[in-house]
């Protein structure tokens, strides 16, 4: 326990057998407890400790981003994460994608009365851990407990601020013709990863969610070169449906190669019994990269050059099409769309 | 991924394509129907189209379970969820046909409907088995391939007296839906729907054999040619259906061999029959009312025959009118020339049956290969006369 932690309450919080009540969330003693003895203890840091209603934060000089996303993922704790380090790479990463360095993150978190004290300790230090190595202190938060059944243990909202260094600027419509398109690695790993530990679907693999912080690796990227174009995290729908978000907004098209994008063998297999597209199956720490021509050769070697681009591809080039397909030549040699994901190929997946 | 690169090999596929422009005639234009969805999508996901010669030419035939599942049989299942409250279990591809009144199983869910998507039949009845208290109705779609495993179930329900555990059962026979192509005016007489030979399923056949298909090959003078849902599987069907019609010969050969055997899997085969027997006749969407083309559960289950249970009375809804889901599914029509392609009916928005499931034709079409209806390609003189 930090010592920061006042010590008023005799009977501390039953971390071990202890569960979610409403009064967790009602304002009164044990909401300062549970502020106290778990929030305030695993994120500790000088904005949060005055434990007012609102951080009071220096801010440096540049353009300032900001987003938001919010966590409602099953099961909550999953091969290679849980909900707590997803909620911290959710939002980094959408900073990241606007060429922000990350700064501050918020948290809320919505409690089901009745969920272990013991599990919300698991989500809650594997969150501060991740804000510890992504370097993005949580400088604010708020608790709500909903009745027993009408939420789903925890969902977790959180929202970063990040400063964009001068001289960057990144658009999702900003792609043009004859720009190189580039994924950072293997695809599909953090759905598969959900799916493998579904209820009723249940299977062995080795995979495991890809969920890390981006945004160093998009310092490096944009250090080797400042002139990127459009940069985004596949996430919910998969490399196909960021790319025709893309397409779209830039009123382009694209044609892809897919014998270019790599997926890991046991995805490609797990997509395979599934009835699954690896190319619809969400990421939580890849990112497409659109790139002018000119620059595609530093851009692959900034990539491969940093741990988290190893396995980075050339996958395509941007083309015109005034309906904005994005195409793909098959492995087989043919061509097909590459479409909108449609409906919900799999729902709750971050 | 072994097993699976092998079927999808870029040089195999390429040597493929070369014997199958070598050996196809040129003054010939060949229409071979691939049955099933399963050969539909690997055509579409994988362009082997763009492999074929202009004078081949692949219809897509109506073996996609969801998409011959007419809207009065959805009607019963959302019936059955709305105002009956059981807790309704189905395949993921179902829930988003289009049903009466602009509803569908997802909407009868958002409306506060208990509508469960479930990976196999033994699900659902697990799901009966821990709500002992509620019905359940397993909504059971599906041909040969998925008619054992509901027969499972439905054996298990009673053998263990799971009484609140009910199948409402819209399994389909597929040579019965050959036949149906087979003797529709359009390709017997008219001869609108030039036919020249099947592509014929693969799963499927892994149950109910080759035999079957003898019959087709012999009374009506196609070839058939069984193959499996790998893209060089299909193109090497395609090249033994270009050798067939060359040779003038009209035979049941077997190209998914690695699986399927001339008497099938006869274990499945007699579950089946201890638990269905034939209906008199079945509405199929696309092919109107068939006789003896579907399955309904014996006197025997009746217990767990969710029809006889709730006393469900089938009511035919017909399609949207300008919908061509039912010539598109003979063959009559492609995709393209149905006013709604693309336009009020699209994967987002389904108006008809083979825009829901990847494995439709529209849906395929949409998805996979819409890009050439833009550009005048080979493949796309009309079909009408």
């Amino acid at each position: 326990m930090s010592a920061a932690v006042r010590r008023e309450y005799h009977r501390p919080l039953d971390l071990k057998r202890g569960r979610v009540e409403l009064a967790h969330g009602a304002g009164g003693r044990a909401s300062a407890q549970l502020v106290e003895e778990l929030f305030l203890a695993a994120f500790d840091n000088e904005w949060l400790r005055p434990l007012n209603d609102a951080a009071s934060l220096p801010l440096p000089a540049g353009r300032l981003v900001m987003a938001t996303d919010s966590h409602v993922v099953s099961p909550l704790f999953f091969p290679g994460g849980d909900i707590g380090s997803l909620s911290v790479h959710g939002t980094v990463n959408d900073v990241a994608m606007a060429g922000g360095t990350p700064l501050y993150l918020t948290a809320g978190f919505i409690l089901e009365e009745g969920f272990p004290l013991a599990d919300l300790k698991r989500i809650v230090l594997s969150m501060a851990a991740a804000a510890k190595a992504a370097g993005v202190p949580v400088v604010t938060g708020d608790t709500k407990v909903v009745e027993q059944g009408k939420g789903d243990g925890v969902y977790i909202n959180t929202t970063g601020i990040g400063v964009v260094p001068a001289g960057i600027s990144l658009d999702g419509a900003a792609a043009r013709e004859g720009d190189a398109i580039f994924v950072s690695g293997t695809i599909g790993d953090h759905g598969v990863a959900i799916m493998s530990k579904r209820e009723n679907l249940e299977f062995e693999t080795e995979i495991l969610s890809d969920s890390a912080p981006l945004h160093r690796l998009v310092a490096a990227l944009l250090a080797a070169c400042p002139r990127i174009r459009v940069l985004r995290d596949p996430t919910r729908g998969g490399l196909a449906t960021t790319l025709n978000e893309i397409a779209r907004a830039s009123g382009v098209g694209m044609q892809l190669e897919e014998s270019a994008i790599p997926v890991a063998p046991a995805v490609a297999a797990a997509c395979e019994f599934l009835g699954l597209d690896p190319l619809y199956v969400a990421n939580e720490g890849k990112l497409v990269a659109i790139v002018p021509a000119a620059d595609a050769d530093a851009v692959f070697a900034a990539l491969r050059g940093h741990p988290q681009g190893r396995d980075a591809a050339l996958i395509g080039r941007v083309t015109r099409d005034p309906d904005h397909f994005v195409q793909m030549k098959t492995a087989l040699g043919g061509q097909r769309v590459v479409d909108w994901l449609t409906g919900d190929q799999l729902p709750r997946i971050c | 991924m072994k097993y699976v690169d092998e079927f999808r090999d870029a040089d195999l596929a390429r040597g493929l394509a070369a014997a199958i422009a070598r050996e196809a005639d040129p003054a010939r234009r060949y229409h071979f129907m691939e049955f099933c969805g399963g050969h539909t999508h690997a055509i579409s996901r994988y362009g082997v189209t763009d492999l074929l010669p202009p004078n081949v030419r692949m219809i897509h035939g109506p073996g996609c379970p969801v998409c011959v599942l007419p809207i009065g049989r959805i009607d019963l299942a959302i019936g059955l969820a709305l105002e009956r409250g059981v807790i309704l279990c189905s395949y993921g591809d179902t829930m988003r046909v289009p049903a009466s009144e602009g509803r569908s199983l997802l909407r009868a869910k958002a409306e506060g409907g208990d509508v469960r998507m479930v990976y196999s039949a033994t699900d659902a009845l697990r799901i009966a088995r821990s709500n002992p208290g509620r019905e359940v109705v397993f909504l059971a779609i599906g041909f040969e391939t998925t008619t054992p495993p509901t027969a499972l179930v439905l054996r298990e329900a009673l053998a263990a007296g799971v009484s609140n555990f009910s199948v409402l059962c819209n399994h389909v026979l597929t040579p019965a839906a050959i036949v149906n192509i087979l003797e529709s005016p359009e390709v017997r007489s008219l001869g609108t729907v030039p036919l020249d030979g099947f592509v014929g399923p693969a799963h499927v056949s892994t149950v109910i054999g080759t035999e079957p298909y003898e019959f087709f090959a012999e009374e009506y003078r196609k070839p058939v040619v069984i193959a499996g849902f790998e893209p060089l599987d299909v193109m090497q069907a395609i090249l033994m259906l270009v050798r067939q019609v060359n040779d003038g010969r009209a035979e049941v050969e077997n190209q998914f061999s690695r699986v399927v055997d001339r008497d099938g899997n006869v274990k499945a085969q007699a579950l089946v029959a201890e638990v269905f027997e034939l209906r008199r006749e079945f509405e199929w969407r696309g092919l109107g009312t068939v006789p003896y083309s579907a399955l309904k559960i014996r006197e025997q289950y009746a217990a767990h025959d969710a029809e006889r249970k709730f006393g469900l009375v089938y009511q035919p809804v017909p399609d949207n009118k300008a919908c061509e889901c039912g010539a598109i599914l003979r063959g009559v029509k492609r995709p393209v020339d149905c006013k709604l392609f693309g336009g009020a009916c699209t994967p987002e928005t389904p108006m008809g049956s083979c825009m829901v499931s990847s494995e439709g034709a529209c849906a395929a079409h949409y998805s996979y290969g819409r890009f050439r209806d833009r550009q005048p390609v080979a493949t796309s003189e009309a079909v009408r006369a």
